[in-house]
């Protein structure tokens, strides 16, 4: 039984570990603002998410063999999932409110990420317009 | 299994420091601020991570709380500093809120 816990979550912080690999690439290698800021937004949450996982199920595990301090346990493992739960709400939340403080800033995307042939209007088109046109 | 969740947080503060690259190069100011806080959500598994290295669990996951709740805040607080607000002067000033009138008290 903990070796069954112990491998759960072993791989659930080593997958966590993964993402959060690559949202340090990508947040150190991709070219413009607009795509790093994707790369940190989502992979950010995902591995915070996933890290925090496995601590509760390694928490948990003394939920079972140690029947003295079974509701201690169990309140601590609620809080690291409330913390999970808790990023899942405001780690998108602010990575919307910085993305829009950058796009209000009027940054540029790299030649490389644009595509020109695509229809409607352009990111600079986009940025001049007030806030009852954009709506 | 302790071992290993000590690997996870080395390997996490390497990868942290990886990401101070950017807090310190990166060429706008937004840039920093994210990288700023994808360190404070890091921060806030590591505490977790402390505390189960310490068999303490149950004081340093408060902390942690406490720190994404901080972290949370300052983000938000960094992104209305740094948003435009010339923009929104500008539809004010075609589409003006009407002006409040007291009665005539004053």
């Amino acid at each position: 039984m903990s070796l069954f816990f112990d491998i759960l979550a072993g791989s659930l912080m080593a997958a966590g570990l993964i993402f959060f690999v690559g949202t340090v690439t990508g947040m150190l290698r991709f070219p413009d603002f607009y795509t790093r800021m994707h790369a940190g937004g989502k992979g950010d949450t995902l591995s915070t998410i996933l890290i925090l996982l496995g601590a509760a199920v390694h928490v948990s595990e003394d939920f079972f063999h140690d029947p003295i301090h079974q509701w201690g346990v169990l309140l601590v493992m609620v809080k690291i999932l409330g913390i999970a739960a808790f990023l899942m709400l405001t780690s998108p939340t602010s990575t919307h409110a910085l993305m829009r403080a950058g796009f209000e800033d009027a940054h540029e995307t790299d030649e490389t990420v644009v595509d020109k042939d695509q229809d409607g209007p352009s990111l600079e088109e986009l940025q001049s317009r007030t806030w009852e046109e954009r709506s | 299994m302790n071992g290993f969740i000590l690997g996870v947080a080395l390997f996490m503060l390497l990868l942290v420091g990886a990401l101070l690259y950017r807090v310190c190069v990166g060429p706008t100011a937004i840039d920093r601020i994210v990288a700023v806080n994808a360190i404070g959500t890091k921060t806030t598994v590591l505490l977790v991570l402390i505390g189960l290295l310490f068999d303490d669990v149950g004081m340093f996951v408060d902390f942690a709380v406490a720190y994404g709740l901080l972290n949370f805040m300052g983000s938000l607080a960094a992104a209305r500093y740094f948003q435009r607000s010339e923009r929104r002067a500008e539809a004010d000033l075609r589409h003006p809120l009407p002006i409040q009138s007291n009665g005539g008290d004053a």
